[in-house]
């Protein structure tokens, strides 16, 4: 009696989960993890980038009508304290939830370490694969010797971003003397090695008159390499350094009484922006897509003025996430499924997709790169309509290359399923 | 030659700060056997409140208010914590310092957010007051050494002119004689507590414009600071302050000299090897001297510890 009353009970309460399940599922959202660092030195960039990402889903996705007919696309943070083991560890959490699609971005080499466990992952789990939406790891390897099907940059990498630079730089006529300097990791030497390939190809007149990398946040006191630059008479600065490493660098140089151009790739926002204020103004300059001001269109506009009334603490400072939520969008509307990722990602690789930021950006099928409008922007408070960390300074596009690197070469050898 | 002139200045410069925040922690480790790993985050905690003071009240009164605040602070932290901890030994007061300086990054994130603040100097320093040979001296700096060496001179002249400082002297070697003497230990290791706490305190004032006021300061700083004081030894201000200006000399002058150890192996009559992947020497053909400056303060301590324990100048033994 007792037994089968317990069963009757079990089988009842199983029933009623299957029919909840069913019904979440035909009425529910497609997850997306997003694995990056939400505590620790990281914190600002990972969770403004969480901000940015559950904007984007809510604005460009949700309120349009979700995908697949009514389904809302839901962000589900998982903290990696910028380790990649702990990644790793984020990731088992991920699929275990049954979520399919990986939002990382915040250092390479936690985006080398998913893309390998991801692949390893698809290859043994063929019916729970998911897809990894690297939005911001720049390590040129990850569409070249490490790519695979299941791997989607949408951010220009290391070598599209110097490509587009050197373009600009050539055609600068009093550009006599380079200087290089960045972080000693691999992708600070990335940085370098394009900056020397680059220049050297497009402007062999040009002279690198230092290239060097200092220990990657050790370095205190970043006068004498302020005072290198000055002796050695450069007319640009080259530097791929973040975080207090890029400050200390260009508040030294700066204050050094240099009189040139500094072109960085990360020299914006996160408190970054205002500490520079004045003194970088016609200084500073980003290699970067999705520029803010002018901004492309009112609905780019409306988009980031709605972002910062609702986050005031944050900036739009990965304008791409915008391009990666739409087109991950599309591409499971147009495959009529979120949960087969290999048809989801058989509609992402090729798509063409008119960008909110103006310009299109196309994902090579060969290597899963995104290619896009690259623009060089300023530091300056002149002409901006968004300025970053509520301060009166922002980045003003000044010029573009349109879909930088196209042609590019790739050593990508995808294996398809 | 002039760039020689340009380096020493710069390390001077580097060298006074890291006196200002050793000083304190030499006092206070060699006094009461107390490691203080919160010691960088009381240096974290003078940038940040002299950059809220600064906002409503100017530099120069965030100058003179937020080192006594940080100083206070340190007494009360000394008074109500680790004299508790004290009866238990030396590995809790470790503990807890350990978990006060993690205690402190997490509430300054929690007031002032985890971005980088635009702490800036004063605007009537903010010239080059001269230059050697193109390289321009910030008036800012020389306004650093000059605060430096007058925190200096008033440390020592208190701690060997005064009654106060005669007491503190004699409590660095002989504590439990001075306690039999009748003097009040307890609250004179409050007041050095204090006092080091805040000496960090205006050292953080002081570098916050310089260095960046952001969360991750103290951690960037803390290592070097137990560096200088084992290599200067401990209970030894001259010693600190000798030790300070020689780190900061030289990874000043390290940074500025492009010396290629692959040059040095040459002279010795090796040869670069074509392919750097099997060579067991690769690093050595490919580093420079810039790159290995920040750790040669560490061998230079390893070399102390080895060599002279004592440190250069120090009384009692690590």
């Amino acid at each position: 009696m007792n037994t089968v009353f317990k069963t009757t009970i079990g089988a009842v309460a199983g029933v009623a989960i299957s029919a909840g399940a069913a019904f979440a599922a035909a009425h529910g959202s497609v997850k997306i993890a997003f694995i990056d660092p939400l505590s620790g030195p990281f914190a600002t960039t990972g969770t403004n980038g969480l901000a940015e990402w559950n904007y984007a889903a809510d604005v460009l996705v949700n309120s349009q009508g979700g995908v697949l007919g009514g389904k809302q696309i839901e962000i589900v943070p998982f903290d990696n304290k910028i380790s990649a083991k702990e990644s790793l560890i984020q990731l088992q959490v991920a699929i275990d939830q049954g979520i399919k699609y990986i939002a990382q971005g915040n250092s390479s080499g936690v985006a080398n370490a998913l893309t390998d466990a991801i692949n390893k992952h698809n290859k043994r789990n063929p019916d729970n694969r998911v897809l990894f939406i690297n939005y911001s790891a720049v390590d040129p390897a990850l569409t070249n010797d490490k790519c695979n099907y299941w791997h989607f940059r949408f951010d220009a990498n290391a070598d599209i971003k110097m490509d587009a630079l050197t373009d600009v730089m050539k055609r600068d006529e009093a550009l006599k003397k380079v200087y290089l300097v960045g972080q000693d990791y691999s992708f600070g030497k990335a940085v370098a090695a394009a900056a020397v390939k680059n220049l050297g190809a497009k402007r062999p007149d040009v002279e690198i008159v230092g290239n060097e990398l200092h220990p990657i946040g050790k370095v205190k006191d970043f006068t004498p390499y302020a005072r290198k630059i000055m002796a050695s008479g450069a007319d640009a600065v080259i530097t791929g350094n973040w975080g207090s490493d890029m400050v200390g660098l260009g508040k030294a140089i700066i204050g050094a009484g240099y009189k040139g151009q500094i072109y960085t790739y990360y020299a914006a926002s996160n408190g970054i922006t205002k500490t520079f204020g004045e003194d970088g103004k016609g200084v500073i300059n980003l290699v970067a897509e999705g520029a803010i001001n002018p901004p492309a269109s009112d609905r780019a506009d409306a988009y980031v003025k709605g972002f910062e009334a609702k986050y005031p603490d944050h900036d739009i400072t990965q304008a791409r996430i915008a391009n990666a939520m739409e087109m991950l969008a599309k591409a499971i509307d147009a495959a009529g499924t979120a949960d087969d990722v290999a048809a989801v990602a058989a509609k992402l690789e090729g798509m063409e997709h008119e960008s909110i930021w103006g310009g299109s950006v196309y994902i090579r099928p060969e290597d899963h790169q995104a290619i896009q409008d690259v623009h060089i922007q300023a530091h300056t408070n002149e002409g901006i309509t968004n300025a970053l960390d509520n301060s009166e300074y922002g980045l003003l596009k000044v010029s573009t290359v349109e879909m930088a690197a196209l042609d590019s070469e790739t050593s990508c050898k995808m294996k398809r399923p | 030659m002039d760039l020689i002139l340009v380096n020493l200045i710069d390390g001077l410069v580097t060298g006074l700060l890291l006196f200002m925040l050793s000083s304190g922690l030499t006092l206070i480790f060699s006094m009461m056997g107390v490691l203080n790993f919160a010691h960088a985050s009381f240096y974290m905690l003078g940038a940040y409140f002299a950059y809220q003071i600064s906002l409503a009240l100017g530099f120069w009164v965030a100058l003179l208010v937020a080192p006594p605040i940080v100083g206070v602070a340190g007494a009360l932290v000394e008074r109500y914590g680790l004299r508790r901890v004290h009866k238990f030994g030396h590995v809790p007061e470790l503990i807890f310092t350990f978990g006060l300086a993690l205690l402190i990054e997490e509430v300054v994130q929690f007031f002032w957010g985890k971005n980088q603040l635009p702490f800036e100097e004063p605007e009537i320093l903010d010239f080059a007051l001269f230059a050697i040979s193109g390289n321009t001296i910030p008036a800012y700096k020389v306004f650093m050494i000059f605060i430096s060496i007058a925190i200096f001179i008033g440390l020592l002249y208190i701690l060997t002119k005064t009654r106060v400082g005669l007491i503190i002297q004699a409590a660095l070697t002989h504590p439990n004689t001075v306690e039999t003497l009748g003097h009040n230990v307890p609250l004179v290791f409050m007041g050095v507590f204090g006092v080091g706490t805040a000496l960090a305190g205006v050292a953080g004032v002081i570098a916050g414009p310089v260095l960046g006021t952001f969360p991750g300061m103290a951690f960037l700083l803390g290592s070097i600071v137990f560096v200088t004081i084992v290599v200067g030894g401990l209970g030894s201000l001259p010693g600190a302050l000798v030790a300070s200006l020689l780190i900061g000399w030289i990874t000043t002058f390290a940074a500025s000299y492009n010396l290629e150890f692959a040059d040095v192996l040459l002279a010795f009559g090796l040869e670069r090897p074509a392919d750097l992947s099997e060579s067991m020497l690769a690093d050595a053909w490919t580093l420079t001297l810039p790159q290995v400056g920040p750790i040669l303060p560490y061998i230079l301590m390893v070399l102390i510890l080895v060599f002279r324990p004592y440190g250069l100048m120090g009384k009692r033994s690590v």
